[in-house]
């Protein structure tokens, strides 16, 4: 196969250098369970919490408040579904918005049938929510706010700070998920005045099955898997030591890395030079977006046949079309931000990380270009005028 | 997902483009959906003498397109009204089953243009397609 021109970061990344040699000594090496006494289970608990004060200090919060997780899919579950247990008796009101991932949209729907009433915010062009809106769906039996911090489809950052704001003082719970902005953005619990936030290894050059719940300090979440007591009681199983300790290092890695500024001029060119293509758009929010995020919709082609076409030449990307996502509607994400079907179909997304080349940058370019236009020329709906 | 004939028939489709002098054209499917598929026939006495497409939709509904022309061409219209989804979608060694509505896509397509031959000659194309375009099958389409 020749060379593999990698733009799929949001789907998943590269395990770091870093990530990988803090990695490989605990599965042959240093391989104890964290719960044994003799000294190499304490070793591994001790790799644990150190991961644990690591994370910590990424995010701004405490290490107690610090639970690992088999994936940010859990950590989504485990924040919505034990919250709206634990807060039941209070009311059965949740809001979110209408461009949240999978892992918290179907949570969502799932304590829907189970007797919660959801409100879901709509977005503006740009995938933003309105603070005025949410803060009228406030209602006295609302328990729970969950909004994304940045979106993974379209790259928008939502003002979470500001979300934040209104939250605690309507003393309503708050949940974030962070999947897409940790490592990519500063990331301040903090200052999101967020009581939950959920952050995933593999997005950020970690191992796959890895994820991070923070839970506020003083929230007593009920844990969503029981058994052996491990985390404190609050998330059972053995716990995966090499990759706790990988995605510590790899969120280390990334947050000295910040700001984005090299990556986000790459996303800026591609942008720059991409929309020269005649009838495309961006997606999201062209101002507050993701520093690796560029995503398109092209007029009357679709995204599977360009994910195809560009994979002919080595290039990997995504897309929302129906097509590439096995179901009939495109992404509920471009449709949310008022995009017609025909065009959601042919959306394509871009994204980057450090190791992406200005070189790339340019093969990109080139051959989307050359794709878009000989899918165009096959497309019975396209017209030159 | 895909077997190696639907990629061979993606990467190199087929007859493609506009036909110029077709006296039948068959467009099936809607944008909102996802594929649209545009099939053009050369037919003199009742041979199907020159085809092609253009079809806007996945990898699926390229390369079915293209293995639809490939096996109208040549054939009377009777042979050809006889093409069923499936054996388009065996000639390509196979479709997913998610992606076999492009196969009913193509089918539809060849009766489509059919049935534009007909009416362009003022003939009830209903007896002798056996099939309006608006059935049930063709209904989400
Ligand atoms: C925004 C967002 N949330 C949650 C997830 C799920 O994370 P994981 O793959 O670790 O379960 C993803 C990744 O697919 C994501 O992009």
């Amino acid at each position: 196969m020749e060379k593999v021109v990698y733009f799929d970061n949001a789907a998943t990344t590269k395990v770091l250098k870093p990530a990988l040699d803090a990695m490989l000594p605990f599965f042959n090496d240093r391989y104890g369970n964290p719960s044994s006494v003799y000294s190499v289970g304490r070793d591994a608990k001790k790799a644990i919490e150190n991961a644990r004060a690591i994370v910590a200090g990424a995010i701004g919060a405490l290490t107690e408040e610090i639970f690992f997780t088999g994936s940010g899919t859990e950590a989504n579950n485990w924040a919505l579904k034990s919250a709206a247990e634990l807060r039941q008796n209070k009311g059965k009101h949740i809001i979110t918005s209408a461009i949240e991932h999978p892992a918290v949209h179907n949570t969502l729907k799932y304590l829907e049938s189970k007797g919660f009433e959801i409100t879901c915010l709509g977005v503006d062009k740009n995938g933003q929510i309105s603070t005025d809106e949410l803060k009228k769906a406030i209602r006295n039996d609302t328990i729970l706010i969950s909004v994304m911090t940045a979106n993974n489809e379209i790259g928008t950052i939502l003002p979470m700070a500001e979300i934040g704001k209104i939250a605690s003082e309507k003393g309503v719970l708050l949940h974030t998920d962070a999947v897409q902005a940790a490592g990519s953005v500063p990331i301040d619990v903090a200052a999101m005045r967020v009581d939950m936030l959920t952050i995933s290894g593999h997005k950020l050059g970690a191992a796959k099955g890895s994820g991070v719940l923070y839970i506020k300090k003083g929230l007593k979440l009920p844990p969503l898997i029981h058994g052996g007591g491990q985390e404190n009681g609050e998330r059972s199983g053995t716990e995966d030591v090499a990759g706790i300790a990988g995605l510590a290092a790899a969120l280390e890695y990334r947050v000295s890395r910040l700001p984005l500024d090299s990556v986000a001029q790459k996303r800026d060119r591609l942008i720059t030079e991409l929309l020269k293509i005649p009838r495309s758009a961006l997606t999201g929010d062209p101002i507050n977006r993701l520093p690796g995020i560029a995503s398109f919709v092209f007029e009357a082609i679709e995204g599977e046949s360009m994910l195809l076409m560009l994979d002919h030449f080595g290039i990997c990307a995504s897309s929302g079309s129906a097509c590439s996502s096995g179901s009939l509607d495109p992404s509920h994400v471009l449709l949310a931000i008022g995009l017609p079907h025909e065009m959601a179909h042919g959306s394509l997304r871009l994204s980057l990380c450090e190791d992406n080349t200005d070189e790339e940058v340019d093969y990109v370019i080139e051959k989307l270009t050359e794709v878009v236009a000989k899918l165009r020329k096959m497309s019975p709906v396209w017209n030159e005028d | 997902m895909y077997s190696e004939k639907v990629m061979e028939h993606f990467a190199n489709p087929r007859n493609v483009g506009e036909l110029p002098g077709a006296n039948a054209v068959g467009e099936v499917g809607n944008a909102k959906c996802g594929d649209i598929m545009k099939i053009y026939m050369k037919i003199e006495d009742d041979v199907i003498k020159d085809v092609s497409f253009k079809t806007f939709g996945c990898g699926a509904a390229v390369a079915t397109s293209s293995m639809a022309t490939e096996l109208v061409k040549g054939k009377t219209i009777k042979e050809v009204l006889n093409i069923t989804n499936k054996a388009v979608a065996e000639a390509l060694d196979g479709l997913p089953s998610e992606k076999l509505h492009c196969s009913v896509l193509a089918e539809q397509a060849i009766k489509a243009a059919i049935t534009d031959y007909y009416k362009q000659k003022a003939i009830d194309p209903l007896p002798i397609v056996g099939c309006d375009l608006e059935c049930e099958d063709c209904a989400g389409h």
